[in-house]
């Protein structure tokens, strides 16, 4: 009988450092009819053990036609993380996955994407832009706001400038510490909301970063008249298993692990911001 | 006449002497089972393996208030006088503790560790433990990965329910629909009366047991006492819950003072939810050996009382016992209902009894509900 606990073995094909405290992984599953066998949808997530110390939920980064592997993108924030920061290529790791629900991609092909992201939170939204700029012509504007508390932070700055090339593509930066040499500006990404040429009813937001960041930019969306039922974020609760049974990761009625972790702003109005769910 | 009643056509029960419960004992022994049923341990009523049912308790009931339990001797030669310990059948499927896989770094490898399993007749079930079973079934079995160790644990199960003939005072479940009479989910059920048992099966498994014991016809005077009694311990429950319904509201409530007021007094503990028969938290750790060579997944109960159930690393979604008690009142009794289509409370009543304050749900839902002191 399949055991939806037990991970597949996966190695450690390549590792980039992307920051101090960020790297990738780029894995492959040690089977390879596990691996021909994995399809995700942008903002899916894996379970990955960490040998003897723990299992952590972890954004799938790459875009769903990229088959023969699959990457992570890491902060180290406590005692898992780090441990997987010493990782090398050929050392393994434990999967189980995907799981979730990730971002409405069908649903808003033709529309305008606003993508929001603040902190270092952009992991969930990064498989969005990736997907969206190999499949271009399926949708209208594309905008793009990334906050970071400092310059230092950005990553990914070469192609933040490859993406912003692109036809009808806005890139807008935004570091609450800015450095000399920072191209965007200095403040909360939300600011930026204001200065958007936005066609509120054609717009689709994708938010994705801390909860209070969010909160702020609803708030700044719906002033903009963007509707309810076109505002989209992604969650994070603390997570025991992924598959809706530990309980740990509920918001109200929802699980983030299966009901989530991508939710529109309608599905949990009431509890979005709500202290204590 | 009674002989027509739903009740007493669907079960066709025979009767059982009570010396004859042995004879009961050795076919479930000889079909296999091993048999786990009530003693009395550390002054609480607990499932134990028994080999005789001579080792069943005798004359023992229960007072359950808020707070309190004590078993109680009576000089009756009932043996399921009592309503039901700190634990139902949960334990049985969902382990407290138990290791999932383990897993080796040379060369790296996980490995599922199936429990350890035999076939186990459960004596005495209560219907709102199998309402609280049914509840399980469902969030461990229902969705799109059913999970393994449960599945088999469940499995080996043979259930033999009792009706309820009295009911304890923190007893609810006729307000949940769920008891006092047995109502399906068992293989063999039971009703308990002063000069023995009427006994019928109510599934196929259960039949094969049934079929091997000397059942007498039951008299029209047992089948009134069968009805009688559940309809009795029915009529005495004091406590209710509001209708689910009105349940929901919970959710429009988040900010009532009456949750300020419940966090004065709860202790954060999670003994309410650890006797809680249908809380189906766990938390998942690993365990490295000294060697450094292997390791094990360890899966155990948890509690949304706990202090890690909410944690995000820097901080905890639900610091405060107000965030607590609130999110397992609104999970138990609205979240549930999208989740699984019923509430999460078979009105069993065991969170009242073992809250060392006495903490009683159904106060507490009344006093949040009631309007006129919203908090916003
Ligand atoms: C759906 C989802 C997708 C995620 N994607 C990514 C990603 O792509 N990249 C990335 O770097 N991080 C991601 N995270 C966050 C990541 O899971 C946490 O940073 C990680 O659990 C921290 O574990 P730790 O042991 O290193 O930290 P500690 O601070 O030691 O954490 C202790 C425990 O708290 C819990 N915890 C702590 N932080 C979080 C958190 N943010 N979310 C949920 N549980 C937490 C975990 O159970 C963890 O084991 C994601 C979280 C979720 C829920
Ligand atoms: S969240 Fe609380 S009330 Fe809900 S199942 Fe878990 S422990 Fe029980
Ligand atoms: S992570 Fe266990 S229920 Fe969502």
């Amino acid at each position: 009988m399949f055991d939806p606990h037990v991970p597949h073995v996966a190695v450690i094909d390549q590792r980039v450092q992307e920051s101090p405290t960020i790297f990738t992984l780029r894995l492959q599953y040690e089977d390879t009819r596990v691996q021909d066998a994995f399809e995700f949808d942008p903002g899916q997530f894996n379970m990955v053990t960490l040998f003897g110390i723990g299992e952590i939920a972890i954004s799938i980064v790459n875009d769903p036609l990229d088959s023969h592997f699959f990457d992570h993108t890491i902060r180290v924030v406590g005692r898992v993380s780090e441990g997987m920061s010493k990782l090398q290529p050929g050392d393994h790791v434990g999967i189980r996955g995907p799981f979730g629900r990730g971002w409405p991609m069908e649903q808003i092909k033709g529309r305008d994407v606003l993508l929001i992201t603040g902190g270092l939170g952009c992991a969930p939204l990064v498989s969005v832009i990736r997907y969206l700029m190999r499949r271009r012509d399926d949708y209208g504007r594309i905008s793009i706001l990334q906050g970071v508390k400092h310059a230092d932070d950005l990553i990914w700055k070469e192609q933040y400038s490859v993406w912003s090339a692109e036809r009808d593509v806005r890139v807008l930066l935004a570091a609450d510490v800015a450095t000399q040499s920072w191209q965007g500006q200095q403040g909360m990404v939300t600011e930026l909301i204001a200065q958007l040429p936005l066609r509120p009813q054609r717009t689709v937001a994708l938010l994705c970063g801390p909860e209070l960041m969010m909160l702020a930019a609803v708030a700044n969306l719906r002033e903009k008249g963007v509707q309810d039922g076109d505002i989209w974020f992604s969650m994070e609760r603390n997570m025991q298993c992924g598959i809706g049974q530990c309980g740990h990761c509920q918001i109200g009625p929802k699980t983030v692990c299966q009901d989530g972790p991508v939710f529109c702003y309608d599905e949990l109005a009431d509890f979005f911001g709500a202290k204590g769910f | 006449m009674n002989s027509q009643d739903p009740q007493v056509v669907s079960r066709r029960p025979g009767f059982l002497t009570r010396d004859a419960l042995q004879k009961f004992f050795i076919v479930l022994s000889q079909l296999g089972y091993q048999i786990l049923g009530p003693v009395v341990r550390d002054g609480a009523i607990q499932f134990d393996t028994l080999s005789t049912a001579d080792q069943l308790p005798r004359g023992v009931s229960n007072d359950q208030q808020p707070g309190h339990y004590r078993l109680e001797q009576g000089d009756n030669q009932r043996q399921f006088d009592w309503n039901h310990g700190p634990q139902g059948l949960k334990p049985l499927c969902f382990s407290p503790r138990e290791v999932l896989w383990t897993e080796q770094s040379k060369p790296p490898a996980f490995n599922p560790v199936p429990p350890s399993i035999e076939p186990t007749a459960v004596i005495g079930v209560r219907a709102c433990d199998l309402a609280a079973l049914a509840i399980q079934d469902r969030h461990f079995l229902s969705g799109s990965d059913p999970d393994p160790h449960y599945r088999q644990r469940r499995e080996s199960l043979l259930l033999i329910g009792v009706d309820c003939a009295r009911s304890a005072a923190t007893c609810f479940c006729a307000s949940t629909g769920d008891g006092p009479a047995l109502d399906g989910g068992y293989d063999i059920g039971m009703a308990e009366l002063d000069e023995g048992f009427l006994i019928w099966r109510e599934s196929d498994k259960g039949r094969t047991v049934i079929d091997q014991l000397d059942l007498l016809p039951a008299s029209d005077a047992q089948l009134e006492t069968m009805l009688q009694s559940t309809t009795q311990a029915s009529l005495a429950q004091q406590r209710s819950l509001p209708d689910s319904d009105e349940l929901l509201l919970l959710y429009k409530r988040l900010e009532h003072v009456h949750w300020d007021n419940v966090a004065e007094r709860c202790l954060s503990c999670g003994n309410c939810t650890a006797v809680c028969p249908t809380c189906f938290c766990y938390e998942a750790s690993h365990e490295m050996s000294l060697d450094g060579e292997t390791a094990q997944m360890i899966r155990q109960w948890d509690s949304c009382f706990s202090s890690t159930h909410s944690s995000m690393g820097q901080f905890q979604v639900r610091s405060t016992i107000k965030q607590r008690y609130r999110q397992w009142l609104t999970h138990k009794l609205a979240g549930w209902q999208s989740q699984q289509g019923r509430i999460g409370c078979i009105g069993c009543g065991r969170c009242i009894t073992w809250c060392p304050v006495g903490i009683d749900l159904t106060a507490e839902t009344v006093a949040v509900l009631e309007e006129g002191s919203l908090d916003v």
